[in-house]
Protein backbone atom coordinates (compact mmCIF):
# COMPACT_ATOMS: atom_id res chain seq x y z
CA UNK A 1 0.00 0.00 0.00
CA UNK A 2 1.50 3.16 -0.73
CA UNK A 3 1.32 5.93 1.79
CA UNK A 4 1.09 9.80 1.55
CA UNK A 5 4.04 11.82 1.40
CA UNK A 6 4.61 14.14 4.84
CA UNK A 7 4.67 17.37 3.76
CA UNK A 8 7.46 18.59 6.39
CA UNK A 9 10.03 15.95 5.61
CA UNK A 10 12.55 17.10 3.16
CA UNK A 11 11.29 16.27 -0.26
CA UNK A 12 11.20 17.66 -4.09
CA UNK A 13 8.12 17.32 -6.36
CA UNK A 14 8.97 15.24 -9.11
CA UNK A 15 8.00 18.21 -11.51
CA UNK A 16 7.95 21.68 -9.90
CA UNK A 17 4.56 22.35 -11.55
CA UNK A 18 2.36 19.85 -11.25
CA UNK A 19 1.30 19.89 -7.83
CA UNK A 20 1.19 22.41 -5.03
CA UNK A 21 4.10 20.82 -2.67
CA UNK A 22 4.97 21.25 0.41
CA UNK A 23 0.81 21.30 1.13
CA UNK A 24 -0.94 20.25 4.00
CA UNK A 25 -3.66 20.01 1.77
CA UNK A 26 -2.03 19.34 -2.08
CA UNK A 27 -3.96 19.91 -5.25
CA UNK A 28 -3.02 19.31 -8.79
CA UNK A 29 -2.39 22.22 -10.97
CA UNK A 30 -3.63 22.53 -14.03
CA UNK A 31 -4.95 25.44 -16.45
CA UNK A 32 -7.63 26.98 -17.79
CA UNK A 33 -8.52 29.27 -20.61
CA UNK A 34 -10.03 32.22 -20.02
CA UNK A 35 -11.22 32.47 -23.53
CA UNK A 36 -12.85 29.00 -24.24
CA UNK A 37 -12.63 28.11 -20.48
CA UNK A 38 -11.55 24.25 -21.36
CA UNK A 39 -9.15 23.03 -19.22
CA UNK A 40 -6.13 21.20 -19.05
CA UNK A 41 -3.24 19.06 -16.75
CA UNK A 42 -0.57 19.67 -16.59
CA UNK A 43 -0.85 23.61 -16.57
CA UNK A 44 0.34 24.84 -19.84
CA UNK A 45 1.15 28.32 -21.33
CA UNK A 46 -1.47 28.37 -24.13
CA UNK A 47 -4.97 26.01 -24.88
CA UNK A 48 -4.55 23.44 -26.61
CA UNK A 49 -7.96 23.79 -27.93
CA UNK A 50 -8.28 27.41 -28.89
CA UNK A 51 -4.41 28.00 -28.94
CA UNK A 52 -4.95 31.36 -27.46
CA UNK A 53 -2.32 32.45 -24.23
CA UNK A 54 -4.78 33.71 -22.31
CA UNK A 55 -4.42 31.05 -19.64
CA UNK A 56 -4.64 31.19 -15.86
CA UNK A 57 -3.04 28.31 -13.27
CA UNK A 58 -6.08 27.12 -11.24
CA UNK A 59 -6.18 23.89 -8.35
CA UNK A 60 -8.21 21.28 -10.01
CA UNK A 61 -10.74 19.39 -7.75
CA UNK A 62 -8.95 16.81 -5.17
CA UNK A 63 -11.61 14.09 -5.80
CA UNK A 64 -13.16 12.50 -8.85
CA UNK A 65 -14.57 9.20 -10.12
CA UNK A 66 -12.17 6.04 -11.54
CA UNK A 67 -12.82 6.53 -14.80
CA UNK A 68 -10.25 4.05 -16.51
CA UNK A 69 -7.45 2.08 -15.56
CA UNK A 70 -4.70 -1.05 -15.59
CA UNK A 71 -1.70 -2.08 -13.61
CA UNK A 72 1.60 -1.81 -15.28
CA UNK A 73 2.74 -5.79 -14.77
CA UNK A 74 5.98 -4.95 -15.74
CA UNK A 75 9.09 -2.87 -14.86
CA UNK A 76 8.98 -0.32 -17.35
CA UNK A 77 12.38 0.86 -19.37
CA UNK A 78 14.19 3.69 -18.91
CA UNK A 79 12.89 6.72 -19.00
CA UNK A 80 11.12 5.14 -15.76
CA UNK A 81 13.01 6.14 -12.60
CA UNK A 82 12.57 3.86 -9.26
CA UNK A 83 15.09 2.45 -6.76
CA UNK A 84 13.31 -0.57 -7.93
CA UNK A 85 14.86 -3.19 -9.56
CA UNK A 86 13.37 -6.30 -12.07
CA UNK A 87 13.64 -8.59 -8.82
CA UNK A 88 11.81 -6.00 -6.57
CA UNK A 89 9.09 -4.20 -8.68
CA UNK A 90 5.84 -4.03 -7.60
CA UNK A 91 3.40 -3.74 -10.28
CA UNK A 92 1.38 -0.41 -9.85
CA UNK A 93 -1.91 0.79 -10.89
CA UNK A 94 -2.32 3.78 -13.91
CA UNK A 95 -5.97 5.19 -14.42
CA UNK A 96 -7.41 8.00 -15.27
CA UNK A 97 -9.89 9.72 -12.71
CA UNK A 98 -12.09 12.16 -13.32
CA UNK A 99 -12.68 15.50 -11.52
CA UNK A 100 -16.01 16.89 -11.67
CA UNK A 101 -16.21 20.15 -13.62
CA UNK A 102 -12.56 19.95 -15.21
CA UNK A 103 -11.44 16.94 -16.91
CA UNK A 104 -9.83 13.46 -16.50
CA UNK A 105 -5.99 13.44 -15.58
CA UNK A 106 -3.70 10.49 -15.99
CA UNK A 107 -2.09 9.03 -12.83
CA UNK A 108 -0.76 6.13 -10.78
CA UNK A 109 -2.79 4.44 -8.63
CA UNK A 110 -2.06 3.70 -5.17
CA UNK A 111 -3.94 0.65 -5.76
CA UNK A 112 -2.42 -2.63 -7.78
CA UNK A 113 -5.14 -5.25 -6.75
CA UNK A 114 -7.92 -5.20 -9.35
CA UNK A 115 -10.86 -6.50 -7.10
CA UNK A 116 -10.35 -3.06 -5.60
CA UNK A 117 -10.08 -1.14 -8.40
CA UNK A 118 -13.90 -0.21 -10.11
CA UNK A 119 -14.91 2.34 -13.04
CA UNK A 120 -16.79 5.08 -11.47
CA UNK A 121 -15.79 4.59 -7.58
CA UNK A 122 -15.09 7.84 -5.80
CA UNK A 123 -11.01 8.22 -5.75
CA UNK A 124 -8.87 11.24 -3.89
CA UNK A 125 -5.50 13.08 -4.45
CA UNK A 126 -2.20 11.81 -2.33
CA UNK A 127 1.12 13.18 -3.06
CA UNK A 128 3.56 9.75 -2.06
CA UNK A 129 7.11 9.46 -2.05
CA UNK A 130 7.94 8.06 -5.58
CA UNK A 131 11.61 7.38 -5.34
CA UNK A 132 14.54 8.09 -2.42
CA UNK A 133 17.47 10.34 -4.01
CA UNK A 134 20.76 9.44 -3.43
CA UNK A 135 21.14 12.29 -0.90
CA UNK A 136 18.17 11.32 1.18
CA UNK A 137 15.69 13.42 -0.29
CA UNK A 138 12.08 12.21 -1.41
CA UNK A 139 11.02 12.28 -4.87
CA UNK A 140 7.39 13.18 -4.00
CA UNK A 141 5.41 12.41 -7.20
CA UNK A 142 0.80 12.35 -7.59
CA UNK A 143 -1.77 9.64 -7.47
CA UNK A 144 -5.28 9.03 -6.35
CA UNK A 145 -6.34 6.29 -4.13
CA UNK A 146 -9.86 4.57 -4.04
CA UNK A 147 -12.01 6.55 -0.87
CA UNK B 1 -6.89 10.67 -61.42
CA UNK B 2 -5.83 7.96 -58.35
CA UNK B 3 -2.78 6.47 -57.84
CA UNK B 4 -2.36 2.86 -59.17
CA UNK B 5 -0.38 -0.22 -57.09
CA UNK B 6 1.17 -2.26 -59.79
CA UNK B 7 3.85 -4.02 -58.03
CA UNK B 8 4.21 -5.14 -54.39
CA UNK B 9 7.48 -7.00 -52.47
CA UNK B 10 7.99 -7.86 -48.79
CA UNK B 11 10.74 -9.11 -46.81
CA UNK B 12 9.59 -11.79 -44.38
CA UNK B 13 8.59 -9.95 -40.90
CA UNK B 14 10.21 -11.66 -37.78
CA UNK B 15 13.75 -11.89 -37.18
CA UNK B 16 16.44 -11.59 -39.21
CA UNK B 17 19.90 -11.73 -38.18
CA UNK B 18 22.45 -10.72 -39.25
CA UNK B 19 20.50 -7.98 -41.96
CA UNK B 20 20.30 -4.77 -41.51
CA UNK B 21 16.92 -2.60 -41.97
CA UNK B 22 18.12 -0.98 -44.42
CA UNK B 23 18.50 -4.56 -45.93
CA UNK B 24 15.41 -5.87 -45.65
CA UNK B 25 13.76 -2.28 -47.35
CA UNK B 26 16.29 -3.21 -50.07
CA UNK B 27 15.20 -6.57 -50.60
CA UNK B 28 11.14 -5.63 -50.74
CA UNK B 29 12.17 -3.00 -52.84
CA UNK B 30 13.71 -5.25 -55.43
CA UNK B 31 10.54 -7.65 -55.37
CA UNK B 32 7.96 -4.55 -55.94
CA UNK B 33 10.57 -3.42 -58.91
CA UNK B 34 10.50 -6.78 -60.34
CA UNK B 35 6.77 -7.44 -59.94
CA UNK B 36 6.01 -4.47 -61.87
CA UNK B 37 8.31 -5.19 -64.39
CA UNK B 38 10.35 -2.23 -63.79
CA UNK B 39 13.61 -0.99 -62.55
CA UNK B 40 15.08 1.45 -59.92
CA UNK B 41 16.40 3.82 -62.67
CA UNK B 42 13.06 3.99 -64.42
CA UNK B 43 11.32 5.96 -60.89
CA UNK B 44 10.71 9.43 -61.12
CA UNK B 45 10.64 9.26 -57.23
CA UNK B 46 10.66 7.58 -53.93
CA UNK B 47 9.20 8.07 -50.60
CA UNK B 48 9.22 5.79 -47.67
CA UNK B 49 10.50 5.81 -43.74
CA UNK B 50 11.84 3.94 -41.03
CA UNK B 51 11.41 4.54 -37.11
CA UNK B 52 14.92 2.96 -36.32
CA UNK B 53 16.93 1.92 -39.11
CA UNK B 54 18.18 5.17 -40.76
CA UNK B 55 16.95 7.34 -43.48
CA UNK B 56 14.80 5.20 -45.71
CA UNK B 57 16.50 7.86 -48.95
CA UNK B 58 20.07 5.70 -47.44
CA UNK B 59 18.25 3.00 -49.80
CA UNK B 60 20.09 4.11 -53.14
CA UNK B 61 23.60 2.67 -51.26
CA UNK B 62 21.82 -0.59 -51.61
CA UNK B 63 19.76 -0.23 -54.91
CA UNK B 64 21.68 2.54 -56.97
CA UNK B 65 22.43 6.26 -56.90
CA UNK B 66 19.94 7.56 -59.71
CA UNK B 67 19.43 11.18 -58.41
CA UNK B 68 15.63 10.11 -58.35
CA UNK B 69 13.66 12.63 -55.90
CA UNK B 70 13.65 10.64 -52.93
CA UNK B 71 11.65 11.75 -49.60
CA UNK B 72 12.13 10.79 -46.21
CA UNK B 73 9.13 10.63 -44.52
CA UNK B 74 8.59 9.51 -40.69
CA UNK B 75 4.97 9.79 -39.04
CA UNK B 76 4.93 7.00 -36.25
CA UNK B 77 2.91 4.37 -36.81
CA UNK B 78 1.33 6.33 -39.80
CA UNK B 79 4.41 6.15 -41.45
CA UNK B 80 3.61 3.91 -44.05
CA UNK B 81 0.38 5.59 -44.83
CA UNK B 82 1.48 8.92 -44.95
CA UNK B 83 4.23 7.95 -47.52
CA UNK B 84 1.47 5.93 -49.92
CA UNK B 85 -0.38 9.60 -49.43
CA UNK B 86 2.80 11.60 -50.58
CA UNK B 87 2.82 9.06 -52.98
CA UNK B 88 -0.31 9.46 -54.17
CA UNK B 89 -0.67 13.54 -54.43
CA UNK B 90 3.05 13.31 -56.02
CA UNK B 91 0.97 11.78 -59.06
CA UNK B 92 -2.27 13.46 -58.72
CA UNK B 93 -0.36 16.64 -58.65
CA UNK B 94 1.04 15.57 -62.39
CA UNK B 95 4.71 15.68 -61.37
CA UNK B 96 5.10 12.10 -61.68
CA UNK B 97 3.55 8.86 -63.26
CA UNK B 98 5.82 6.25 -62.08
CA UNK B 99 7.37 6.11 -58.52
CA UNK B 100 8.49 3.46 -55.51
CA UNK B 101 6.66 3.77 -51.58
CA UNK B 102 9.09 1.87 -49.31
CA UNK B 103 9.39 1.66 -45.58
CA UNK B 104 11.54 -0.89 -43.54
CA UNK B 105 12.33 -1.47 -39.71
CA UNK B 106 14.08 -3.17 -37.43
CA UNK B 107 12.98 -2.68 -33.75
CA UNK B 108 14.78 -4.14 -30.26
CA UNK B 109 12.90 -6.64 -27.95
CA UNK B 110 10.74 -5.50 -25.25
CA UNK B 111 8.29 -2.92 -25.75
CA UNK B 112 9.47 0.72 -26.77
CA UNK B 113 10.89 3.33 -24.46
CA UNK B 114 9.95 6.41 -25.88
CA UNK B 115 11.20 9.84 -24.55
CA UNK B 116 9.36 11.79 -23.10
CA UNK B 117 10.45 15.18 -24.67
CA UNK B 118 10.35 14.06 -28.19
CA UNK B 119 6.16 14.02 -27.36
CA UNK B 120 6.06 17.56 -26.03
CA UNK B 121 5.81 16.33 -22.22
CA UNK B 122 8.07 16.51 -19.28
CA UNK B 123 10.66 14.28 -17.94
CA UNK B 124 8.35 13.19 -14.80
CA UNK B 125 5.60 11.34 -16.87
CA UNK B 126 8.58 8.94 -17.97
CA UNK B 127 10.47 8.74 -14.50
CA UNK B 128 6.58 8.19 -13.34
CA UNK B 129 6.54 5.12 -14.72
CA UNK B 130 3.58 6.50 -17.46
CA UNK B 131 5.23 6.43 -21.00
CA UNK B 132 3.93 3.17 -22.17
CA UNK B 133 1.80 2.27 -25.00
CA UNK B 134 1.09 -0.62 -23.51
CA UNK B 135 -1.11 1.54 -20.67
CA UNK B 136 -3.03 3.19 -22.76
CA UNK B 137 -3.86 0.49 -24.70
CA UNK B 138 -4.81 -1.57 -21.41
CA UNK B 139 -6.83 1.49 -20.29
CA UNK B 140 -8.70 2.57 -23.21
CA UNK B 141 -9.88 -1.24 -23.83
CA UNK B 142 -10.50 -1.68 -20.22
CA UNK B 143 -13.34 1.31 -20.44
CA UNK B 144 -14.54 0.41 -23.91
CA UNK B 145 -15.22 -3.54 -22.12
CA UNK B 146 -17.08 -1.81 -19.15
CA UNK B 147 -19.23 0.48 -21.84
CA UNK B 148 -19.88 -1.92 -24.35
CA UNK B 149 -20.14 -5.43 -22.79
CA UNK B 150 -17.21 -6.93 -24.74
CA UNK B 151 -15.73 -10.15 -22.90
CA UNK B 152 -12.30 -11.55 -22.90
CA UNK B 153 -13.29 -13.99 -24.74
CA UNK B 154 -13.44 -11.49 -27.80
CA UNK B 155 -9.92 -10.41 -27.37
CA UNK B 156 -8.91 -14.25 -27.02
CA UNK B 157 -10.80 -15.15 -30.31
CA UNK B 158 -9.14 -12.18 -32.10
CA UNK B 159 -5.37 -13.36 -30.92
CA UNK B 160 -6.76 -17.06 -32.28
CA UNK B 161 -7.83 -15.84 -35.60
CA UNK B 162 -4.35 -13.49 -35.71
CA UNK B 163 -1.83 -16.74 -35.53
CA UNK B 164 -4.87 -18.96 -37.56
CA UNK B 165 -4.11 -16.74 -40.11
CA UNK B 166 -0.26 -16.49 -40.02
CA UNK B 167 0.05 -19.85 -39.87
CA UNK B 168 -1.20 -19.49 -43.16
CA UNK B 169 0.89 -16.52 -44.14
CA UNK B 170 4.70 -17.64 -45.53
CA UNK B 171 5.55 -13.91 -44.44
CA UNK B 172 4.64 -13.84 -41.28
CA UNK B 173 6.63 -14.36 -38.22
CA UNK B 174 4.09 -15.86 -35.42
CA UNK B 175 3.22 -18.97 -37.75
CA UNK B 176 1.87 -21.49 -34.97
CA UNK B 177 -1.49 -21.33 -34.05
CA UNK B 178 -2.31 -20.80 -30.22
CA UNK B 179 -5.27 -22.33 -28.48
CA UNK B 180 -7.80 -20.05 -27.13
CA UNK B 181 -7.27 -21.01 -23.54
CA UNK B 182 -3.73 -20.68 -23.54
CA UNK B 183 -4.63 -16.89 -24.67
CA UNK B 184 -6.99 -15.79 -22.60
CA UNK B 185 -4.40 -17.84 -19.53
CA UNK B 186 -1.32 -16.64 -20.32
CA UNK B 187 0.44 -14.18 -17.95
CA UNK B 188 -1.32 -10.49 -17.51
CA UNK B 189 0.63 -7.51 -18.74
CA UNK B 190 -1.59 -4.60 -18.74
CA UNK B 191 -5.35 -5.84 -17.56
CA UNK B 192 -7.15 -6.90 -19.11
CA UNK B 193 -4.10 -7.80 -21.37
CA UNK B 194 -2.77 -11.12 -21.44
CA UNK B 195 0.84 -11.67 -23.00
CA UNK B 196 -0.83 -13.51 -26.64
CA UNK B 197 -3.16 -10.39 -26.98
CA UNK B 198 0.08 -8.38 -27.64
CA UNK B 199 1.98 -7.90 -30.80
CA UNK B 200 5.94 -7.18 -30.43
CA UNK B 201 8.25 -4.80 -32.23
CA UNK B 202 9.86 -6.67 -34.72
CA UNK B 203 11.88 -6.28 -38.18
CA UNK B 204 10.14 -6.56 -41.72
CA UNK B 205 10.77 -4.35 -44.93
CA UNK B 206 7.39 -3.17 -47.78
CA UNK B 207 7.69 -1.91 -50.79
CA UNK B 208 5.49 -0.52 -53.40
CA UNK B 209 5.44 0.81 -57.44
CA UNK B 210 2.74 3.04 -57.48
CA UNK B 211 1.78 4.76 -60.72
CA UNK B 212 -0.60 7.23 -62.24
CA UNK B 213 -3.81 5.46 -63.00
CA UNK B 214 -4.06 5.65 -66.85
CA UNK B 215 -0.96 3.88 -67.65
CA UNK B 216 -1.26 1.04 -64.97
CA UNK B 217 -1.86 -1.86 -67.47
CA UNK B 218 1.42 -1.20 -68.91
CA UNK B 219 2.76 -2.75 -65.90
CA UNK B 220 0.27 -5.27 -64.37
CA UNK B 221 -3.07 -6.70 -65.64
CA UNK B 222 -4.49 -6.41 -62.20
CA UNK B 223 -3.57 -3.12 -60.58
CA UNK B 224 -5.34 -1.70 -57.48
CA UNK B 225 -6.44 1.84 -57.70
CA UNK B 226 -5.86 4.01 -54.04
CA UNK B 227 -9.63 5.31 -53.98
CA UNK B 228 -8.42 7.07 -51.08
CA UNK B 229 -5.55 7.54 -48.39
CA UNK B 230 -6.46 9.82 -45.33
CA UNK B 231 -4.33 10.76 -42.39
CA UNK B 232 -5.41 12.39 -39.28
CA UNK B 233 -3.50 13.83 -36.12
CA UNK B 234 -5.44 14.52 -32.30
CA UNK B 235 -8.04 16.85 -31.65
CA UNK B 236 -7.61 18.74 -27.85
CA UNK B 237 -8.95 16.46 -25.35
CA UNK B 238 -9.51 13.48 -27.26
CA UNK B 239 -8.34 10.33 -25.58
CA UNK B 240 -5.20 9.13 -27.32
CA UNK B 241 -1.65 7.86 -26.48
CA UNK B 242 0.30 9.37 -24.07
CA UNK B 243 -2.72 11.77 -22.97
CA UNK B 244 -1.93 13.59 -19.90
CA UNK B 245 -5.76 14.77 -19.50
CA UNK B 246 -8.77 14.16 -21.48
CA UNK B 247 -11.92 16.50 -22.21
CA UNK B 248 -14.71 15.29 -20.91
CA UNK B 249 -17.34 14.40 -23.01
CA UNK B 250 -16.56 12.34 -26.05
CA UNK B 251 -14.17 13.62 -28.57
CA UNK B 252 -13.53 11.90 -31.84
CA UNK B 253 -10.17 10.10 -32.17
CA UNK B 254 -7.87 9.91 -35.01
CA UNK B 255 -9.10 6.50 -36.17
CA UNK B 256 -12.37 8.31 -36.36
CA UNK B 257 -11.59 11.72 -38.12
CA UNK B 258 -9.01 9.45 -40.77
CA UNK B 259 -11.39 6.93 -41.37
CA UNK B 260 -14.79 9.31 -42.05
CA UNK B 261 -11.86 11.43 -44.31
CA UNK B 262 -11.05 8.32 -46.27
CA UNK B 263 -14.58 7.40 -46.71
CA UNK B 264 -15.54 10.72 -48.15
CA UNK B 265 -12.56 10.91 -50.50
CA UNK B 266 -13.53 7.63 -51.76
CA UNK B 267 -17.72 8.09 -51.85
CA UNK B 268 -17.78 5.19 -50.61
CA UNK B 269 -19.29 3.30 -46.88
CA UNK B 270 -18.64 1.20 -44.78
CA UNK B 271 -20.74 -1.62 -46.45
CA UNK B 272 -18.90 -1.00 -49.63
CA UNK B 273 -15.91 -2.60 -47.39
CA UNK B 274 -15.23 -6.30 -48.63
CA UNK B 275 -11.69 -6.79 -46.14
CA UNK B 276 -9.87 -4.93 -43.89
CA UNK B 277 -6.54 -4.55 -42.11
CA UNK B 278 -6.76 -2.92 -38.96
CA UNK B 279 -4.28 -1.46 -36.64
CA UNK B 280 -4.23 -4.72 -33.97
CA UNK B 281 -0.87 -3.88 -31.90
CA UNK B 282 -3.16 -5.78 -29.38
CA UNK B 283 -6.16 -7.71 -29.54
CA UNK B 284 -8.74 -5.10 -28.27
CA UNK B 285 -7.51 -2.56 -30.56
CA UNK B 286 -9.23 -4.56 -33.31
CA UNK B 287 -12.16 -4.97 -31.70
CA UNK B 288 -12.35 -0.95 -30.62
CA UNK B 289 -10.90 -0.28 -34.32
CA UNK B 290 -13.96 -1.97 -35.98
CA UNK B 291 -16.34 0.15 -34.32
CA UNK B 292 -14.23 3.42 -34.86
CA UNK B 293 -13.74 2.48 -38.72
CA UNK B 294 -18.07 2.04 -38.99
CA UNK B 295 -17.77 -1.49 -39.58
CA UNK B 296 -19.75 -2.65 -36.81
CA UNK B 297 -21.92 -0.87 -33.61
CA UNK B 298 -19.92 -0.30 -30.47
CA UNK B 299 -20.68 -3.82 -28.84
CA UNK B 300 -21.48 -5.62 -31.91
CA UNK B 301 -17.97 -7.11 -32.29
CA UNK B 302 -18.67 -9.48 -28.97
CA UNK B 303 -21.74 -11.31 -31.34
CA UNK B 304 -19.23 -10.92 -34.75
CA UNK B 305 -16.47 -13.07 -32.85
CA UNK B 306 -18.52 -15.25 -31.80
CA UNK B 307 -20.10 -16.36 -35.12
CA UNK B 308 -17.05 -16.01 -37.03
CA UNK B 309 -17.43 -13.44 -39.25
CA UNK B 310 -13.90 -11.92 -39.41
CA UNK B 311 -12.60 -14.78 -40.24
CA UNK B 312 -10.86 -15.67 -43.76
CA UNK B 313 -14.21 -17.31 -44.40
CA UNK B 314 -16.84 -14.99 -42.93
CA UNK B 315 -18.83 -12.26 -43.68
CA UNK B 316 -16.00 -9.40 -43.00
CA UNK B 317 -12.76 -10.84 -42.86
CA UNK B 318 -10.23 -9.21 -40.69
CA UNK B 319 -6.06 -9.11 -40.60
CA UNK B 320 -6.10 -12.17 -43.29
CA UNK B 321 -1.92 -12.04 -42.87
CA UNK B 322 -2.16 -12.54 -39.22
CA UNK B 323 -1.92 -8.28 -38.65
CA UNK B 324 0.47 -6.85 -36.03
CA UNK B 325 -0.40 -9.88 -33.76
CA UNK B 326 1.11 -12.41 -35.94
CA UNK B 327 3.73 -10.22 -37.95
CA UNK B 328 5.37 -8.02 -35.01
CA UNK B 329 5.40 -4.08 -35.77
CA UNK B 330 8.58 -3.30 -37.06
CA UNK B 331 7.15 1.03 -37.32
CA UNK B 332 7.79 1.80 -40.76
CA UNK B 333 6.87 -1.24 -42.73
CA UNK B 334 3.58 -2.08 -41.16
CA UNK B 335 1.37 -0.09 -42.68
CA UNK B 336 2.44 -1.15 -46.10
CA UNK B 337 2.27 -4.65 -44.86
CA UNK B 338 -1.45 -3.81 -44.34
CA UNK B 339 -1.46 -2.61 -48.21
CA UNK B 340 0.86 -5.38 -49.25
CA UNK B 341 -1.95 -8.39 -48.02
CA UNK B 342 -5.02 -6.08 -49.32
CA UNK B 343 -3.36 -5.75 -53.14
CA UNK B 344 -2.55 -9.78 -52.96
CA UNK B 345 -6.24 -10.65 -51.60
CA UNK B 346 -7.86 -8.22 -54.41
CA UNK B 347 -5.35 -9.78 -56.84
CA UNK B 348 -6.45 -13.34 -56.33
CA UNK B 349 -2.96 -13.81 -55.22
CA UNK B 350 -3.20 -14.67 -51.47
CA UNK B 351 -2.48 -18.26 -51.80
CA UNK B 352 -4.01 -20.14 -48.79
CA UNK B 353 -5.63 -17.13 -46.71
CA UNK B 354 -7.25 -16.12 -50.25
CA UNK B 355 -10.82 -14.73 -49.06
CA UNK B 356 -13.03 -16.21 -51.09
CA UNK B 357 -15.65 -14.41 -53.34
CA UNK B 358 -13.32 -11.66 -55.26
CA UNK B 359 -13.29 -9.28 -53.10
CA UNK B 360 -13.02 -5.83 -54.84
CA UNK B 361 -12.84 -3.66 -51.99
CA UNK B 362 -10.22 -3.19 -49.01
CA UNK B 363 -9.84 -0.88 -45.72
CA UNK B 364 -6.81 -0.36 -44.46
CA UNK B 365 -6.44 1.36 -40.72
CA UNK B 366 -2.67 2.39 -38.49
CA UNK B 367 -3.10 4.14 -35.38
CA UNK B 368 0.14 5.16 -33.32
CA UNK B 369 1.30 7.59 -30.83
CA UNK B 370 0.83 10.27 -29.60
CA UNK B 371 -2.39 10.40 -31.45
CA UNK B 372 -1.92 9.56 -35.18
CA UNK B 373 -4.18 7.30 -37.30
CA UNK B 374 -3.95 6.77 -41.44
CA UNK B 375 -7.13 5.22 -43.24
CA UNK B 376 -6.80 3.89 -46.82
CA UNK B 377 -9.13 2.34 -49.46
CA UNK B 378 -7.99 -0.01 -51.93
CA UNK B 379 -10.22 -1.04 -55.31
CA UNK B 380 -9.74 -3.06 -58.28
Amino acid sequence: MIEAAHPNARSRPIDQHLFTWPANDPALLGSRCRVCHQYAFPANPSCRYCGKLDVETVELPRRGRLWTWTIQRFMPKTPYRSAETEATFVPFGVGYVELPGALRVETRLTENDPRRLRIGAEMALIIYTHRVDEDGTAVVNYAFRPL
Amino acid sequence: MRAAIVGVGIHPFGRAPGKSGMQLGAHAARLALQDAGVEWKDMQFGCGGSYSSGNADALGNELGLTGVAFTNILNACATGGSSLLAACREIQSGSAQLGLVVGFDKHDRGAFNADPSEYGLGPWYGEAGLMLTTQFFGMKLQKYMHDYGITVDTLARVAEKAYQNGALNPNAWRRTPIAFEQIKDSAMVNDPLTKYMFCSPSEGGVALVVCREDIAHRFTHKPVFVSAAAMRTRLAGAFEVYGTSVGLGHIPNATELASRAAYEIAGLGPKDIDIVQLQDTEAGAEVMHMAESGLCAHGEQERMLRQGETRIGGRLPINTDGGCLANGEPIGASGLRQIHEIVLQLRGAAGDRQVPGSPRTGYTHVYGAPGISAVTILQT
